[in-house]
């Protein structure tokens, strides 16, 4: 534990990226194979599952420090961080603990599964009683389940890579998939050939960065190939035996989200892999990705569900062919080989080709890309012909080149406080239109202003409260914001009658009063054009 | 009798008729120590500790009348015998012991536990009622070794100047700068101040006090004597224009509040090291327990809760509110020069 304590201090107390990786170095190389198994698992968001509540360890930690229930739950509130302030507050190790490992303690832990309420007490306040206070933070987040840290999952790759001497996208392969620590060994996961055996393995996914500069900047038009960018969840689509995967870009297994997918299995032939965007579709148009969204949500996919949001999967890359891995091949010969394969399924299949979409110049695609959102889509994919699939963010082959979003100047109504570090601020705002003399709350949001913005909100905030209800100040309707939103739709739960999708803050628009903000009816209007 | 009444311009002795740590303008005021929320302008009359008073003139002009008498010499006002007595919080910080017909009341000020450089050992003084300050009276504050957090500063620097960066580190100007500064290993590197800091630091040693070498920083300064050096800044600096002028700096800040995570984070600083020169929750405790007096007030910081706390612990304990900030950001007026 003190290894990985070490390891945590030194990646949380510098934001240079050369000191982290080195730091992450360090540890991979001198860590035992099972512990550092397990700082990749928790890395990769492969966090233990909690065996204490939270309500146990607030009353076992005020036991521990000596102190009344009421006088831990306010140094709690203070400190914003259930973990941290148990760490804070229990004392100082009698003996240090050297000889547990960062796997003993996740095995301390996941053995308290199963016993009873007094036989956990014991060994919490024993293990609180053995370890230094960073470690007790850590050992904390872990039980708490809420281990989260500052670091990419790429510069965890980039630092194993160095220490195995392994090539950046094997290992970052090799790290894809359903192990866990239980379930498999340093050795199996990066040595073997049998870990990438495992049917279920996805390869990572390849990101595209958002397009900033003119496309002319990008070069001749016949380097290119534009796509429609859809408005689903990224998915990754696998065949192979006869099992067959759908694996999200969060690297979540969702297979079971979407049973009628299975289907494909009859008409995709094993050792395929698609890359697309799974995405809820009616009567060959796509429905809102609100929809998507209650899919997710859902435990069980009723019959029902399925039927009022059917789903298809719209393939525009092939990683995977015959059992080969084809992805360092150039895109367009990719394309040249999943064009006919998705073309020749017969209709009534949930799968759809995502079309390249043709054009003579930059200047026509620049014309089909404003018509986007009549097409519901989020703008346009640029690919590099000659590209292969990379892994990861890389800059320079492929684009996503959104439409600009739609954006309302809106009067900030409540302001609301952080969680975590963030506790003592106010960090989610919600705004409201103008309706005569009333105001209408229509959405809420959070980041976008820079922190010289961010703290002169603050204290307009702490001068401006009229009311306050819980952790909700009620603030004078006076500070007008430009929010930008990439889509508009009618939504029965929320009290103006209107969901946004991925509100933000845009810039503050000091130049403007609040009798200046738009009105009920600019946004209804929004919403009967683009909804 | 009450020996102390709390007014709305700060604690009042009647038959005394004087005030101690007044935020108000009064006529005779007895002063805990030079910082400025305890030492405000315009009284007609301070009396200090005397290794105070020169501080109290750099702060609040030459021109004060001002008088200073040694730890644990008592003089009489008004037939009220006081005496100051060391609170170890910044050099010339006292504790003020008031005793009238055989009753003896201890006013804190700021103090802390651990030995100071220059502000020496907290002395603790048997008293009936005890009016302590609290800021850091919850248990989330149990301060580490300050020797441990010295050997910490001292590896950040020497990192950071094998990078060939600037150390940057901010403290209050009076106290907590000197603390540092006598206290970290000077052979890593030159240490530079701010002017506010350095003006500090002319005043100390001009009371013949000898101070480790520091350079104040000026417009002349030259960027590349700076790579390698420790710079000693107060807080406000770090936020202003001033820090722009270093090359690749790395920027930290000492305090008490460091020990909570979201406030190390949201200083906007690489790097927060806990170092205090208020008492923390096991001293704030250790103290009490020690003097049990009869009545305790307790002022600035988490009072509610801390007189809570003692009053759970059998204690007569109540809160008194007033007007110091405690352990906060310093005012920008102090760092301009």
């Amino acid at each position: 534990m003190k290894r990985f304590a070490f390891l945590y201090r030194q990646l949380d107390q510098t934001t240079s990226t050369n000191r982290k990786l080195r730091a992450l170095v360090d540890y991979f190389q001198a860590a035992e194979h099972q512990d550092a198994l397990w700082t990749i698992a928790l890395f990769s968001h492969r966090r233990p599952r909690r065996t204490v509540t939270t309500t146990l360890l607030r009353l076992w930690a005020a036991e521990s420090a000596g102190i009344p229930l009421w006088l831990f739950e306010a140094s709690y509130d203070m400190v914003g961080d259930l973990a941290e302030a148990i760490a804070l507050v229990t004392p100082p190790p009698e003996r240090s603990e050297t000889l547990r490992t960062l796997k003993d303690w996740i095995r301390f832990m996941q053995d308290l599964k199963d016993v009873d309420e007094e036989a956990k007490r014991k060994a919490i306040l024993e293990a609180w009683s053995q370890l230094e206070q960073d470690e007790r933070f850590l050992f904390n987040k872990l039980l708490t389940g809420g281990f989260r840290i500052g670091v990419s999952q790429k510069m965890v790759t980039k630092a194993l890579a160095q220490v195995l001497a392994m090539d950046e996208n094997a290992v970052a392969h090799r790290l894809m998939g359903d192990w866990t620590p239980d379930n498999t060994t340093w050795d199996a996961l990066f040595q073997s050939d049998s870990a990438l055996d495992d049917h279920s393995k996805p390869y990572p996914f390849y990101l595209a960065y958002a397009l900033e500069g003119a496309p002319e900047d990008l070069g001749a038009l016949s380097e290119w190939a534009a796509e429609r960018k859809w408005d689903g969840i990224r998915g990754q689509y696998i065949h192979r035996g006869d099992t067959w995967f759908l694996w999200s870009r969060g690297e979540e297994l969702v297979t079971d989200k979407f049973p009628e997918l299975e289907t494909l299995m009859k008409i995709i032939p094993p050792g395929t892999v698609l890359d697309g965007e799974i995405m809820p579709w009616k009567e060959d148009n796509p429905l809102p990705f609100a929809d998507l969204q209650k899919r997710i949500g859902r435990k069980n996919v009723s019959k029902k569900l399925m039927a009022d949001i059917p789903v298809i999967f719209k393939a525009y890359d092939l990683l995977e062919w015959q059992g080969k891995d084809i992805r360092e091949r150039p895109y367009q010969e990719r394309r040249a080989l999943l064009d006919p394969i998705i073309e020749a399924i017969p209709p009534g299949y949930p799968i759809r080709l995502s079309p390249m979409v043709p054009a003579g110049s930059w200047e026509e695609l620049t014309t089909i890309r404003s018509r986007a959102r009549e097409e519901h889509c989020e703008g346009l994919m640029l690919k590099r012909m000659d590209s292969a699939y990379g892994t990861g963010r890389k800059k320079g082959d492929w684009w996503k080149w959104k439409i600009d979003p739609l954006t309302i100047d809106a009067v900030m109504i409540y302001a609301q406080r952080g969680h975590g570090r963030r506790a003592s601020l106010f960090t989610d705002f919600t705004f409201a239109v103008l309706d005569g003399e009333q105001l209408i709350p229509f959405t809420k949001a959070y980041s976008g202003l820079t922190d010289a913005e961010f703290d002169e909100v603050n204290a307009f905030i702490r001068r401006n409260t009229l009311d306050r209800f819980g952790p909700v100040a009620v603030v004078k309707p006076e500070l007008v914001f430009e929010i930008a939103f990439e889509g508009i739709q009618a939504s029965s739960r929320h009290k103006s009658g209107i969901a946004l999708r991925f509100p933000r803050i845009k810039r503050w628009r000091k130049d403007k009063l609040r009798k200046e903000a738009n009105t009920f009816q600019d946004l209804q209007e929004m919403l009967e054009r683009y909804a | 009798m009450a020996l102390l009444t709390f007014s709305d311009k700060g604690f009042y002795c009647p038959p005394g008729d004087f005030y101690i740590d007044p935020w108000r303008q009064v006529n005779k005021a007895v002063i805990t120590h030079a910082h400025s929320d305890h030492a405000r302008y315009g009284h007609r009359q301070y009396i200090a500790q005397q290794d105070s008073v020169p501080l109290l003139k750099l702060r609040l002009g030459s021109f004060i009348q001002a008088t200073g008498y040694p730890y644990g010499t008592s003089f009489s006002i008004r037939g009220v015998k006081v005496s100051f007595h060391p609170a170890a919080h910044v050099l010339g910080a006292a504790q003020v012991r008031l005793e009238y017909k055989g009753e003896v009341w201890v006013v804190t000020g700021d103090y802390k536990l651990a030995p100071d450089p220059l502000a020496g050992s907290f002395e603790p003084v048997p008293c009936h009622t005890f009016i302590t300050e609290c800021t850091f009276g919850l248990p989330i504050y149990q301060w580490p070794e300050p020797m441990q957090v010295f050997t910490e500063i001292n590896d950040w620097w020497r990192e950071n100047q094998e990078e060939g960066r600037t150390s940057i580190l901010s403290a209050y100007s009076l106290g907590k700068a000197q603390r540092i500064l006598c206290s970290v290993d000077a052979g890593i590197g030159p240490i530079y101040a701010h002017g506010a800091i350095e003006n500090t630091h002319d005043v100390i040693r001009q009371m013949g006090i000898a101070l480790p070498k520091t350079e104040r920083i000026t417009d002349k300064t030259n960027k590349k004597d700076l790579t390698g050096a420790l710079v000693l800044t107060p807080s406000s600096g770090m936020a202003s224009n001033w820090i722009r002028r270093f090359a690749d700096p790395v920027t930290a800040a000492a305090s008490g509040w460091m020990m909570v995570r979201g406030n190390r984070r949201r200083q906007s600083v690489d790097r927060g090291f806990v170092l205090s020169d208020h008492v923390d929750w096991n001293a704030l405790n250790a103290v009490i327990g020690e003097l049990h007096p009869e009545k305790i007030y307790v002022t600035h910081g988490f009072t509610d809760l801390f007189a809570r706390w003692l009053q759970d612990q059998g204690y007569d304990a109540d809160v008194v509110r007033t007007e110091y900030s405690g352990e906060n950001e310093e005012p920008l007026e102090e760092v301009t020069g």
